[in-house]
């Protein structure tokens, strides 16, 4: 028989981890599909199983990862500086708005360099948006939480109120922003499917994120203050100047995830862009373990499950909101799975 | 002088959810604990009181099933981070995450894509004190209103005289020093988890069982952010928690009653206006805010 | 023979795989004050921790007036008559001085504050403690809030009362205070564990003595029938043979560290550093000395670039150094010993990272990391300094002495021109301390100047050439250190008048 005890953990073991929190999950979530009067079985092959199996649905995949990879990489900056940047939500919607305002006034210029300045300006509008939560908190140690959690609600009043006001289209009165000009969209990447230039990003994101963060001294000078402000200070760590500017690469990274959404896929800004992306990036970075091979992992599985919730809805008459119970409950046990970190399994005597 | 009772009853009716919901925020952070489940607490429990209510035809019923909603998530909360000493906002937003979930996913088993969502019958009545004079368009207000008002001064009375205000406050202030003192600064967090569950609970029912006597997709909308919002506001003291409590109400009465007279305004900046309010706030008190001080700080003791 | 109220029977408790305490047996009467005496890291507090349910033990007994209890909770103890004054206050500060003592014990659901004020006030009367119930703590001297606690415990009942290190924090003249309640207590009835480290406040209180060596009950003595030169020698195990200086050694009166006017408020506004000036020589040992509190850590803060002062300068070698940046200082060439070392090293980044990343910009490349220069060097360090570890370690699984060993190591292998030293042997084990020490004047022979605060008078009699005395945020003591005993510098550490020698 195994024992815990208290101590550093060998790799297998936190390997193992993710798995028994996915275990876990779906053992709960067993009971939701119960109640639902289905068998928990079928469900969970219709969602996690059958996509893989088909191409429209292996690309829709990619398609949704794109967002969730984005935020949760975003998330993952912040975080791992010890900054609780719970505002990815609000600065993807600065991003995405960013794209609607320019966009459409690209359309004189040739693609690549319209995409740039799409890229530029999604980047642009996350980090302003991130920036005043960032300074109140280096500067005057105001708890970022609250502040950016409620400036997502700020900013999304503020494009309610563009969408109902001047954007609203005059004919049909659709709450619409003007579409992007056509050299500003993003490409295809893979043909045959929606698959578009922001997975490709988001892939060079996670890459440069492992980069960062294992190879350079501003990566480990992040991960110091992350992980204890004191002592980095006391190594000579700048930790306001580290934290603020995670905290802005986070803001920008949360805006590349809005304008790729507005550029890669609607071509305009509609209410409701994001259902909740930038907090399912939360869970990207929690579950992922705020590394960048993990948050690539979570991405892609917390798309299969919304990928999956969906089909299976259509399928086999689940709600679709399954996918969400999955996802929150992931992030909970998540949480609780992860203080097993802290021991090690011993063989007892 | 009509138009202004009217807005002003508006007002009260629009504050008490907010109240209820900031007043049960209020009594978990002195006790340490940001509660970030708050909105899907109130999702949930505005479910589950209008489905007991629609299923069982009676308001009580669906009352107290919105309360112990409440109380149960909070306990969820109160498992995940005083138990198991998680990362209270990420908690929190697990929760919220999972209790919105589950009232959509609930909702659609339950009454099915249907195009019209059910409603009640009847839903909670509204109690006019004052009948016959001017001030009957302030004073008709849902009987939840007028114990939202009473709770204000007593939540605070009860936070300032009682032992139990004195060991919750001790607990959200040194939770080392209660644990010396020989309190279960467990429980004592549990107790106010349980408390503010129930007016978040509250707070849920009377979205759903008096207001709009139905639950829709949105029926919470963010209310629970500003109630976090209005906590601090609220410098974490019932009586100033109501203020900002009726400054929210206020400004989107007038909104409602601008947008109803096709004033044309982005009547959305007013909206925004309590979230701009508290970060000012927030920055201008800065280091000085009297945060209870050990918010977000999970308490173990050392060497267990 | 009266039963022991309280008797323990081969208490154990290990933390992983260190063990605090091993098989200590030991028994307590009515009305007698015991000293549990031990040296820094002998098991003291862990042992009177279990005693008061914050602690559960590994293995053996405790029994309360002949029968066996589980105190699995400090609620427990104070049940069973146990009160615990520890050495970090646990006061809410911004309740008031009554809120403080009745939390937990409220008698009645509802709180009138007039009836509770004058509850405490009666209380405080009858064991003779001077208090105003309506005071907030935070406004409370050290040696008032000291009170508070010890009424906190009598006002719950305790027949047994724990105070650990309690003179740790007060002026000579506020000990004798202190004794002269604990001596009225008794009286009435009350047992006392008096936890300390000093022999003198052991020999002063007591009945008995009972010494602690690493984690063992190594003797219990009739204090009338001992020595303070017979308790030290069970102390430490040996007798004790000081760390020689070398007296030979002339400090040289070239300047290395010179710092003038360092004046820092607190929060509220209050001066913590009045106008602090003092010149480092090099190839010297300056002791700092003082009760905690009294601005020692504001200037450990500002000499190790934590913290910029509201005025003053610094200067190193003639030249002037930038305040408040901790890189600066080390790269001028400022060795530094935090004061508290969990805030040295981060926990949970490998042993490497923390041995390199004070001088990371040795390490970088255009941003990059040479990550096998940092493994190269940290294997150097670990081996130069003996530190039991590997490199790939995560820092909080090592013991104090060799995280401590991981500071020293990064910080004195660079040869720096002076090393502010805070604390550096506070709760490490007497192998570690003596390897500290010998590391300190090793750097003093080398040359460097060696700034060294700490509140263990020994310790600065034993190593320093020159001894100054903080009291009140300021500088008012200044010895050589031949010329400086326990008494002198007691008296000056109280503030009574301004001593030079």
């Amino acid at each position: 028989m195994f024992r815990l005890e208290r101590g550093s953990p060998p790799v297998w073991w936190r390997a193992l981890l993710p798995v028994l929190a996915v275990l876990i999950t779906f053992l709960l979530v067993s009971l939701a599909i119960w109640a639902a009067g289905a068998n928990p079985l079928d469900v969970f092959y219709e969602m996690l199983i059958k996509p893989l199996t088909k191409r429209t649905a292996r690309f829709e995949i990619l398609v949704q990862a794109t967002p969730l990879l984005l935020t949760g990489i975003a998330v993952t900056y912040a975080f791992a500086a010890g900054y609780y940047n719970i505002g990815a939500e609000g600065q993807l919607y600065a991003g995405a708005l960013m794209g609607a305002l320019l966009g459409p006034k690209l359309g004189g210029l040739p693609p690549f360099f319209a995409i740039t300045v799409m890229l530029l300006a999604g980047f642009l509008g996350g980090v302003l948006w991130a920036l005043v939560p960032a300074l109140l908190k280096v500067r005057l140690n105001v708890d970022e939480v609250v502040t950016t959690l409620l400036l997502n609600s700020v900013i999304i009043f503020f494009i309610s109120a563009l969408l109902n006001g001047v954007w609203r289209d005059p004919i049909s009165g659709w709450p619409r922003s003007p579409s992007i000009a056509e050299s500003a969209q993003f490409p295809g990447i893979i043909p045959r499917s929606r698959v578009h230039l922001g997975f490709l990003l988001a892939i060079l994101a996670v890459i440069s994120l492992w980069w960062i963060l294992k190879k350079t001294r501003f990566g480990l000078e992040l991960r110091a203050a992350g992980l204890g402000k004191e002592a980095a200070r006391f190594m000579g760590v700048p930790v306001a100047k580290t934290m603020l500017t995670a905290a802005l690469i986070s803001g920008g990274i949360a805006g590349l995830a809005g304008v790729s959404e507005v550029a890669g896929v609607h071509y305009y800004l509609i209410d409701g862009i994001s259902p909740g992306y930038g907090y399912t990036g939360i869970i990207v970075a929690t579950f992922g373990g705020l590394q960048a091979l993990g948050v690539t992992i979570a991405g892609l599985f917390l798309a299969l499950v919304d990928t999956g919730a969906l089909s299976a809805s259509r399928s086999l008459g689940i709600p679709v909101y399954l996918g969400d119970i999955i996802q929150a409950t992931l992030l909970i046990v998540t949480l609780a799975v992860l203080l097993l970190n802290r021991y090690r399994p011993v063989r007892s005597r | 002088m009509d138009f202004l009772f009217a807005l002003l009853g508006a007002t009260l009716r629009i504050s008490t959810p907010i109240l209820l919901a900031a007043l049960g925020e209020t009594l978990i952070e002195r006790a340490g604990i940001l509660n970030l489940g708050i909105e899907g607490t109130m999702v949930l429990s505005a479910f589950c009181g209008f489905v007991v209510a629609h299923l069982s035809g009676s308001l009580w019923l669906g009352l107290v099933a919105a309360i112990l909603t409440g109380i149960l998530l909070c306990s969820l909360m109160g498992l995940l981070s005083v138990t198991l000493n998680l990362n209270q906002h990420v908690a929190g937003l697990g929760i919220t995450l999972l209790a919105s979930g589950l009232a959509l996913f609930s909702f659609r088993l339950v009454y099915g894509g249907s195009s019209t969502p059910p409603s009640l019958d009847h839903s909670f009545p509204q109690l006019a004190i004052f009948k016959g004079t001017v001030l009957e368009p302030l004073f008709s207000q849902y009987g939840i209103t007028y114990v939202a008002l009473l709770l204000v001064p007593l939540l605070g009375w009860l936070l300032q005289n009682t032992a139990f205000g004195l060991r919750l406050r001790s607990v959200g202030e040194n939770p080392e020093a209660a644990d010396i003192a020989g309190l279960n600064v467990y429980w004592v967090r549990y107790q106010a988890l349980i408390v503010g569950g129930a007016l978040m609970g509250l707070a849920g029912a009377f979205l759903s069982l008096a207001q709009l006597g139905a639950f829709t997709h949105g029926v919470v909308n963010g209310r629970g952010w500003v109630a976090i919002a209005i906590v601090i506001f609220g410098n974490w003291q019932p009586s100033k928690v109501l203020y900002g409590a009726l400054l929210f109400g206020f400004l989107q009465a007038l909104q409602l009653r601008l947008q109803a007279q096709g004033i044309p305004l982005p009547y959305e900046a007013l909206l925004a206006l309590p979230y701009i309010i508290t970060i000012v706030i927030l920055a201008l008190a800065g280091r000085n805010a009297s945060y209870p001080a050990a918010l977000l700080k999970p308490y173990r003791r050392e060497g267990a | 023979m009266p039963l022991p109220y309280i008797s323990l029977k081969n208490l154990c408790k290990r933390f992983g795989s260190l063990t605090a305490n091993e098989n200590v047996s030991l028994e307590l009467y009515s009305g007698e004050v015991l000293a549990l005496l031990g040296e820094n890291g002998a098991g003291k507090t862990t042992l009177t921790k279990m005693l008061y349910g914050i602690y559960q033990p590994d293995d053996g007994e405790i029994f309360l007036a002949g029968s066996p209890v589980r105190f699995r909770s400090p609620a427990d103890a104070i049940r069973g008559g146990v009160g615990f004054v520890s050495q970090h206050f646990s006061l809410v500060p911004s309740f008031t001085v009554a809120e403080n003592i009745v939390l937990g014990r409220e008698g009645a659901a509802i709180l009138y504050k007039e009836a509770l004020n004058n509850k405490v006030k009666q209380a405080a009367e009858r064991f003779g403690l001077k208090l105003e119930p309506s005071a907030l703590v935070r406004d409370l001297s050290v040696g008032e809030q000291q009170r508070v606690e010890i009424l906190k415990a009598l006002y719950r009942n305790c027949q047994l009362l724990i105070l650990d290190e309690p003179t740790a924090v007060l002026t000579p003249q506020d000990v004798e205070k202190l004794f002269a309640t604990l001596r009225h207590l008794q009286n009435q009835g009350l047992s006392v564990i008096i936890i300390t480290h000093k022999l003198d406040e052991a020999m002063a209180i007591s009945q008995r003595v009972a010494v602690l060596r690493l984690g063992k009950l190594v003797g219990v003595e009739a204090t009338k029938k001992t020595s303070a030169r017979e308790l030290a020698r069970l102390m430490v195990g040996r007798d004790t043979v000081p760390v020689t200086k070398n007296l030979e050694h002339d400090a040289e009166k070239t300047v290395a560290l010179s710092a003038k006017n360092l004046t820092v408020k607190d929060k509220r506004g209050l001066t913590t550093l009045k106008e602090v000036s003092l010149e480092l020589h090099k190839g010297e040992v300056l002791g700092i000395a003082g009760v905690a509190g009294n601005g020692q850590t504001e200037l450990v803060d500002v000499l190790t670039g934590m913290r910029e002062p509201e005025s003053g300068s610094l200067s190193l070698n003639g030249k002037t150094l930038t305040l408040g940046n901790a890189r600066a200082f080390e790269m001028a060439g400022v060795g530094r010993i935090p004061e508290d070392r969990l805030k040295g090293v981060v926990g949970d980044l490998s042993v490497a990272e923390n041995l390199t990343l004070e001088h990371i910009p040795q390490f970088t490349q255009r941003g990059h990391l040479k990550t096998g220069a940092m493994t190269q060097e940290a294997e150097r360090l670990i081996s130069a300094f003996q530190i039991k570890a590997k490199a790939t370690d995560k820092a909080r699984t090592l013991s104090g002495g060799n995280i401590q060993k991981i500071i020293l190591a990064r910080t004195l292998s660079r040869n720096p021109s002076v090393v502010i030293a805070a604390q550096p042997t506070r709760g490490l084990d007497i192998g570690a301390t003596t390897f500290v020490h010998e590391q300190l004047l090793a750097q003093k022979d080398r040359g460097a100047g060696v700034l060294l605060l700490s509140e263990d008078l020994d310790e600065i009699l034993r190593l320093s050439d020159r001894i100054l005395v903080m009291y009140g945020g300021s500088i008012v003591g200044n010895f050589l250190a031949h010329e400086a005993n326990v008494e002198t510098l007691g008296l000056v550490m109280a503030g009574s008048k301004h001593v030079s020698a």
